[in-house]
């Protein structure tokens, strides 16, 4: 059986080595992908994310356990960040997914950021659609938490938990700063501790400040966790599956799937774009003629690139196949 | 981008000592390498289960309560059950010379003992990988 | 200007194992601040640098107390035995991972551990071989255990009886400091919290029913070995010291009831001077913290009894013979340093248990810095040493710095929460390594004299027969116990533990019962739940 087949068979060393085959953007990688994207689209993604120290590990690996407890199959994406001076990564979380760790049904994958910004590893939407196609029910992602903006998260969530904790000092100042806008369902994780009441207390205070909602939209809720020893988990589960049923009520799901496709499609279309622009700029020496006259301050970069742009439509149209001035296979 | 070697650095056993292995994992990022560490106490069941789902090209394993010789040739047994027989498996640690013959049967490409040097251990990894791939 | 004598010299810079910067020459000036009845203050006077007694070895030697424990408990006493043949005074109880992490000998997780590392205790059915024929009213037993201190303390404590020892009579120690197994050793079981309850649990009973046990050794020995400097050893040990006096005056306790029965136990690693110039502060800092910190007004309070093991860590695999020299060197630090016991590892302990020939070395090594070398002749010999003095200063300095770290994070156990201990230690673990790595650190015969051949070494081995032995015990225990009573005492342990009560008496009761440590544990770890660390780099 070839690779694809044995991934949406369930074999979970074929799903692993496809996840290397797209983080690595092997040859393989995009003829896999398209052969499997019909079958995606169908699993539920909930993204995890907060500041660093708030227990997001411990609380993806309870959420895990429980979503495993109604009989589906789970995946989990756990990025950690990649060092920038040597390229390497230690991804430490499955340290603290002991419980889900033991289970089969739990396929739990790292990812190191690769020196993408924003909280997660460029290839987590492709992982993400693998794990789908490998017949995982829901899939929890867990950001970095590297306490940075971390909301690229929403493009592939269909819920996002933001988790927080007393006591790590400006917790509710940093989620302020971004991603206070993208929880779905906020957690005050450690909630044995000093301070957790005041921590929901200013929570919930935000939440009211929030600007008007239409009368029925979602309201996020605020829950307590222990996620050490699994309280307060269910109900953050009850709350995820709350709203998925709002979505699926109120056609936020359809609405999403087409934000999600879009978003792709804005990206993939950029990308390869630009790719094709530079490349033609390169090899027709534009590219280094603009660049003096900027260098020498005779043209500003916006001027620039607006005359590298002319220059390539005017030689595509020239050559009525556009998009293939470079003369290579696309992507 | 290339292929990243990723390593799964596995303490399995009741064996509490960690030292080693925090070393060696710090050896192979500064090496470039991507290192997955899956913490302490671990069955061999969650280590070959670890290995099948991050797709590790090398199982370095750190081991100093003398429980290797039952240890060892079970996961190797498990990652070769599980179609992962081509894993890199790498023994560090407490391990008497007379011991070293078994794993090596068993399956272990190389055992590092006591006083062995990182950068020794990150180039064999590389190689053997390189090799390999 | 004449030049600079410190220009020239074989290296560059010269610095302590653990990194720290030697000048070239030690004078007047490095020690002008000190002042020698407040900073030093003779043998047996606050604050104790110079020595907790007026006579030290002149009066008592220091303990000698091997490590010892492997395979089940017949092996381990026939070992005991022996070393009070050759002259020992003390015993030291090694434990095997299984019953270090509260597990039977029966368990799936135990498989191939079991009497690996040191003796398989299950039941109090062990631990009566394993003291068969010692007089426990004569000998003193210290006994490395942490999580499941309270257990095997029970489980002596009822063997003790059982010779018609009482709890009064008993002297040792358990080694119960947990703090340092989230910061470096990691046999852990509890979280934090549950687990400092279990500690002050102990002292409590200790302070009321067995008033010459040490209810505890505060170790810096496993931070050390762990890949710890010095100072680090020397604040993270004090740091926890704190935090359990803190804890027994928040459980309730009078500072003087339970501070006299603290104990410590340190490492002596390689750099001579550094070692011992450590143990010279430690007993400053800590007669200081306690009479001026905690208000202790009892001298016993104030005093840091400790003992002391030679580096495990510093033994190479290469050329074993050479470990009996650094050992040596390492031991006449210790004592130098003022220690109340000893243990010098064996030359064979890179690789595995150590043989009878291994340890008969490493006696025999004490006794010669007893008995030969002079050196107990008089006490605290480099006391006013400039150098000596100086790093002494030194390292109390950076272990006021520490304390000053670690209070800002909120204390001892939010810090362990945080990650600062395992990070501070592995930090400097990858350091040590790249230094050796590099040459800038020299280990004879791994990275120069390297050459030459090394004789063999002849290996202690525990086979499986062993692992057989102990099952075949422990399920003879079983079925012969009774079952009800087991049951009871197990129910009335898990009500205990919901509630407020000391669990020393419901643990005595279980173990009285036969109550395996394995069954008394996981009644525990139901009510406490299990702590896993972070992945800390």
């Amino acid at each position: 059986m070839d690779l694809a087949s044995r991934l949406r068979a369930g074999d979970a060393a074929a799903l692993a080595r496809a996840i290397t085959l797209v983080e690595n953007s092997d040859a393989g990688a995009r003829r896999l992908l398209s052969e499997l994207y019909p079958h995606t689209g169908r699993a539920r993604v909930i993204g995890i994310t907060g500041p660093p120290g708030v227990g997001k590990s411990t609380l993806t690996d309870q959420l895990a356990v429980e979503f495993r407890s109604e009989g589906g199959l789970v995946g989990v994406v756990a990025v950690d960040p990649t060092s920038p001076f040597t390229g390497g990564a230690i991804l430490g979380d499955r340290v603290r997914m002991t419980r889900g760790a033991g289970d089969p049904g739990v396929f739990i994958r790292s990812l190191a950021t690769r020196g993408q910004l924003g909280g997660l590893s460029r290839a987590t939407g492709d992982v993400i659609k693998l794990m789908d196609a490998g017949g995982r029910d829901v899939i929890l992602v867990e950001t970095v938490g590297a306490g940075q903006a971390e909301i690229d998260i929403m493009h592939y969530a269909h819920s996002t938990l933001v988790v927080v904790a007393p006591g790590l000092g400006d917790e509710i100042q940093a989620i302020k700063a971004g991603i206070m806008e993208i929880g779905h369902v906020f957690v005050v994780n450690k909630a044995d501790r000093d301070g957790a009441d005041r921590t929901a207390a200013e929570l919930e205070m935000m939440l009211e400040m929030a600007p008007d909602r239409d009368p029925g939209a979602w309201r996020p809720p605020v829950i307590r966790t222990v996620a050490r020893d699994g309280s307060g988990v269910s109900e953050v589960r009850r709350q995820a599956d709350a709203h998925w049923a709002y979505l699926k009520r109120e056609g936020g799901l359809e609405e999403g799937r087409r934000r999600r496709a879009a978003s792709e499609l804005a990206a993939m279309a950029g990308s390869l774009a630009e790719r094709h622009l530079l490349e033609w700029a390169r090899i027709s020496g534009a590219w280094n003629r603009v660049l003096d006259q900027v260098t020498e301050r005779q043209v500003d970069p916006y001027g620039g690139a607006e005359v590298l742009f002319r220059e390539y439509r005017e030689a595509a149209l020239l050559s009525r196949t556009p998009g293939n001035a470079g003369g290579r296979e696309e992507l | 981008m290339g292929k990243i070697i990723r390593v799964l650095v596995a303490k399995p056993g009741l064996d509490s000592h960690d030292r080693g292995a925090k070393v060696v994992a710090r050896a192979y990022r500064d090496a470039g390498m991507e290192v997955i560490y899956t913490g302490l106490h671990q069955t061999p069941e969650q280590v070959a289960e670890a290995v099948v789902q991050e797709d590790a090209d090398v199982l370095a394993i750190s081991i100093l309560s003398g429980a290797h010789e039952v240890l060892v040739p079970r996961m190797v047994e498990l990652l070769r059950r599980r179609g992962r027989g081509d894993v890199l498996v790498l023994v560090g640690g407490v391990v008497p010379d007379d011991d070293v013959p078994a794993l090596l049967q068993a399956g272990v490409a190389r055992v590092f003992g006591p006083g062995s040097r990182l950068d020794e251990i990150v180039e064999f990894t590389r190689r053997a990988v390189e090799g390999s791939g | 200007m004449s030049e600079d004598p410190g220009k020239t010299g074989r290296r560059d810079a010269f610095i302590t194992v653990s990194g720290q910067a030697i000048e070239r020459l030690y004078g007047p000036a490095d020690t002008a601040g000190l002042e020698y009845q407040r900073d030093l203050g003779d043998p047996g006077d606050f604050p104790y640098t110079r020595g907790i007694q007026p006579s030290m070895y002149r009066g008592r030697l220091w303990t000698m107390r091997q490590f010892a424990g492997f395979g089940t408990a017949e092996e381990s006493n026939a070992r005991y035995r022996f070393l009070l043949e050759q002259g020992q005074t003390g015993l030291s109880v090694a434990f095997d991972f299984p019953t270090l992490l509260g597990y039977d000998s029966d368990h799936p997780r135990s498989e191939g551990e079991v009497g690996k590392l040191g003796v398989a205790i299950d039941t109090l059915a062990d631990m009566e071989i394993l003291f068969d024929g010692i007089p426990l009213d004569r000998v003193s037993t210290s006994m490395t255990i942490n999580a499941p201190a309270a257990v095997l303390w029970a489980m002596y404590v009822v063997v003790a009886e059982k010779q018609g020892v009482s709890r009064t009579q008993i002297t040792g120690t358990i080694q119960n400091d947990i703090l340092k197994e989230y910061m470096a050793q990691k046999t852990f079981v509890f979280p934090p919290r549950p687990s400092m309850r279990l500690v002050t649990d102990t002292f409590a009973f200790g302070a009321r029913e067995a008033p010459r046990w040490n209810t505890i050794s505060i170790s810096g020995y496993h931070i050390r070995e762990a890949g710890a400097t010095a100072a680090q050893e020397l604040a993270f040990t004090l740091a926890s010291g704190r935090e359990y006096v803190r804890a027994g005056i928040e459980a309730g306790l009078q500072v003087d009831d339970f501070a006299p029965r603290l104990s410590f136990f340190f490492n002596s690693h390689v750099d001579f001077f550094e070692e011992l110039a450590k143990f010279r502060a430690a007993r400053r800092i800590w007669a200081r913290e306690m009479r001026d910190r905690f208000g202790a007004t009892s001298p016993r309070s104030w005093m840091l009894r400790f003992h002391t093991q030679t580096a495990g860590c510093s033994l190479t695999a290469q050329q074993p013979e050479n470990n009996i020299v650094r050992t040596a060197l390492q031991a006449l630090a210790a004592v130098l340093g003022g220690t109340q016991s000893l243990h010098t590892n064996s030359m064979d302990e890179a690789l595995a248990l150590p043989s009878e020939e291994a340890v008969r070395i490493a006696l025999r090594t004490q006794q010669m810095i007893a008995e030969e070398s002079g050196v107990a002749n008089t006490v605290d010999p480099l006391g006013g040493s400039y150098f000596v003095e100086a790093l002494t200063n030194q390292l109390e300095e950076q272990a006021y710095a520490y304390f000053d770290r670690i209070d800002r994070l909120g204390g001892v156990v939010a810090a362990i929460e945080k990650g600062f201990f395992q990070r501070e230690i592995a930090d400097s673990a990858y350091r040590y390594q790249r230094r050796v790595e590099s040459g800038e650190l020299v280990v004879v015969g791994v990275n120069r004299y390297a050459g030459g051949q090394s004789s063999p070494v002849k290996l202690l081995r525990v086979g499986p027969e062993s692992q057989r032995r102990q099952l075949d015990r422990l399920a003879r225990t079983k079925r012969e116990r009774d079952r009800r009573a087991v049951a009871d005492a197990l129910d009335r342990l898990r009500a205990a533990a919901g509630g407020g009560d000391n669990l020393m008496y419901p643990i005595l009761d279980a173990v009285r019962a036969y109550a395996s440590l394995g069954e008394i544990m996981a009644v525990l770890r139901e009510e406490f739940g299990e702590y896993r660390e972070e992945a800390i780099f």
